[in-house]
């Protein structure tokens, strides 16, 4: 079995268990998994832009809250079906995200990690602030779609499901892009952005068209998240949430894909297992993880799990080179 | 007019704070090339140490003393154990150590005392002074005065001990250091204890005003990044001008522009901090790094 056809199993396995899951498991525990999507989205999204393109940002939580906010003013204002305030958050936070990458251009690593840890101190106070539009501190309640007529699921395998579609579009969305020409001249950019102009790649539209895409998925999954929580409120897109999602894509592996599922698997159950021992707990874990991570695993879990898998087939090549014939020795009579 | 003085007084006392933190910042990025995100979060916790101390029925200068020498320790610790190891990483990993540093202390500030806000002593009389109509904090006059005397403390020994020389040599020319006989891996180190030092200084100062809780040192740090960003990071002297002007700025702003008030003062900062790195990213007295391609 080659690598391709061995990964495409893993992926076929890994999308069985997940159709299986909603029949087995409870609504509080399908719950966590459709968060687990969520965040998984959001994830990739600051993935390409700091794991790829290797722009810091410690405010990703910002452009979360900017989609969760626009689904939700959409819904309870003006009655926008749900499903359609995912493709308009995810289209505004593109604005948001290029117009703030724009500036981020003349700032490089430190002060982009500055202005951006700025942002995210800054974002619950602005939603207080437009109170008019956001509801104030209160925040925004919504109502949880159920399955649309003909589907016979209740709202939260529905929403699981949904959460689940929006995963797989922007995953083969995002994997593509990668792939592609403009995945290469992201990478580009963040390894040699000198190099990179000089083989005639845009650097500065890479990096705001980057900081514009990113935003894009990880407003989508705000958008996603205040579907599926069926609330908004400013609180719950404070500085920590930016800080989670950093912690989620460097646990997972930076510049990874599958890493985003790592990592939002890591974000939604650690802390779970944490709050047992204290309340402060899932923060003081959190915080020697990401310092282990650093210093250790500076590729995260899809660095392991890479690297266990060509340990793998790298023994079973060798295995295979020692009992085969050689020719030399066949040539020989 | 009273008011305005008031104010412009109050706003350089808050101003020092955010001076003290700033210069812990720029100490550890000059010497280090490191934006410390978890100073203020290290400042925070020296304070708990101090709290503690204090509680424990010692003095309050002795106390104040014995938490600067924890603080120093801890900093030359944290540099040796957490920082060394991922020196010649990329920014962004050096970024994400800190950033840990900094969930670290707040979480564990939180676990071992709990998240009720604390009253802290001051060591300066209650009674306000008075000059003529004009009302001035003891408070504020003494944090002040304090900030001073550290200030003054650490030129004396930038300018006039062979340490303060080999530190700055270690931080300017890390490889002609080491040729001359410099421990520059100390001097790093170093660095780190002292600006844990100042940090621990602007807690124990802001603490009587905030009151004391694992959060307290969030906007402080903040106004401190501001304040760091506006003088330069690579300016000590910037880094003290940038956190009275922001102090003084942040005061006045709050009083005479009623729209803004205290409900947006992280968005101030924000603000700020993009136009000076738009306008002027190297600061007011920094200079500009000119890199060779």
């Amino acid at each position: 079995m080659n690598n391709a056809n061995s990964r495409r199993a893993v992926v076929g396995i890994a999308l069985l268990l997940a159709c299986v899951l909603p029949f087995v498991l409870n609504n509080f525990r399908l719950f966590q998994f459709t968060q687990v999507y969520v965040y998984a989205i959001a994830l990739l999204g600051l993935n390409l832009l700091t794991g790829y393109n290797g722009q810091i940002s410690l405010g990703h939580g910002a452009f979360f809250a900017i989609g969760g906010y626009v689904a939700a003013i959409l819904m309870d204002r003006w009655g926008v079906p749900y499903l359609w305030t995912l493709p308009i958050a995810a289209v505004v936070c593109l604005a948001a995200g290029f117009l703030f990458g724009l500036p981020a251009l003349r700032l490089e690593g430190l002060y982009l990690a500055l202005a951006t840890f700025a942002l995210a101190l800054a974002v619950p106070q602005i939603l207080k602030y437009f109170e008019h539009w956001t509801g104030g501190s209160q925040g925004i309640v919504l109502i949880k779609p159920g399955a649309p007529a003909g589907i016979a699921l209740n709202p939260d395998q529905w929403l699981y499901f949904l959460a689940l579609i929006v995963l797989l579009a922007t995953f083969w969305i995002g994997g593509n892009l990668l792939r592609g020409r403009i995945g290469r001249a992201i990478v580009a950019v963040r390894d040699n952005p000198i190099a990179a102009q000089a083989m005639g790649v845009n650097t500065s539209l890479v990096k705001a068209g980057t900081f514009g895409i990113s935003a894009a998925f990880t407003g989508l999954a705000g958008a996603l998240s205040a579907v599926v929580v069926a609330f908004v409120a400013p609180d719950s897109y404070n500085f920590l949430l930016s800080i989670t999602f950093l912690i989620g894509i460097v646990i997972g592996g930076l510049a990874s894909v599958p890493g985003a599922i790592y990592g939002a698997l890591f974000i939604q159950f650690v802390p779970n297992l944490a709050q047992d021992v204290s309340k402060a707990a899932p923060w003081a874990i959190f915080g020697v993880f990401l310092i282990v991570f650093m210093i250790a695993m500076p590729t995260g879990i899809a660095g392991g799990v890479a690297m266990i898998r060509n340990r793998l087939t790298r023994r079973r090549v060798s295995e295979q080179a020692a009992t085969a014939p050689r020719p030399g020795m066949q040539a020989t009579p | 007019m009273d008011i305005f003085i008031q104010q412009v007084v109050s706003g350089l006392a808050t101003g020092s704070i955010y001076a003290a933190l700033a210069l812990a910042l720029v100490m550890i990025y000059e010497a280090t090339d490191v934006v410390n995100f978890a100073q203020g979060e290290m400042a925070m916790f020296a304070t708990y140490i101090a709290w503690s101390l204090i509680n424990a029925g010692i003095p309050y200068w002795p106390a104040f003393l014995a938490t600067l020498a924890i603080a120093f320790l801890g900093g030359l610790l944290l540099q040796r154990l957490v920082i060394r190891p991922v020196a010649n990483a990329p920014v962004l990993t050096i970024v994400i150590v800190t950033i840990g540093l900094l969930v670290i202390f707040n979480s564990l500030a939180g676990w071992i005392f709990t998240y009720t806000q604390k009253p802290f002593p001051s060591p300066f009389p209650k009674e306000p002074l008075h000059v003529g109509q004009i009302v001035l904090g003891s408070h504020e006059l003494g944090q002040i005065g304090v900030t001073l005397i550290v200030l003054l403390c650490i030129w004396i020994f930038f300018r006039f001990t062979p340490l303060g020389l080999a530190m700055r040599a270690a931080a300017q020319n890390p490889l002609s250091s080491r040729l001359v006989g410099i421990r520059v891996g100390w001097m790093l180190a170093l660095g780190w204890a002292l600006a844990a030092m100042f940090g621990a200084v602007a807690g124990i100062m802001v603490a009587p005003v905030l009151f004391l809780d694992p959060n307290m040192m969030g906007g402080v740090q903040i106004y401190a990044f501001a304040a760091a960003t506006l003088g330069g990071f690579t300016s000590p002297l910037g880094a003290v001008i940038g956190g009275l002007v922001v102090g003084v700025v942040e005061n006045l702003v709050g009083t005479y522009v009623t729209f803004i008030g205290t409900e947006l003062k992280f968005t101030v900062a924000l603000a700020l901090i993009i136009v000076v790195l738009l306008v002027k990213p190297s600061g007011l007295l920094g200079r500009t790094v000119v890199k060779r391609v």
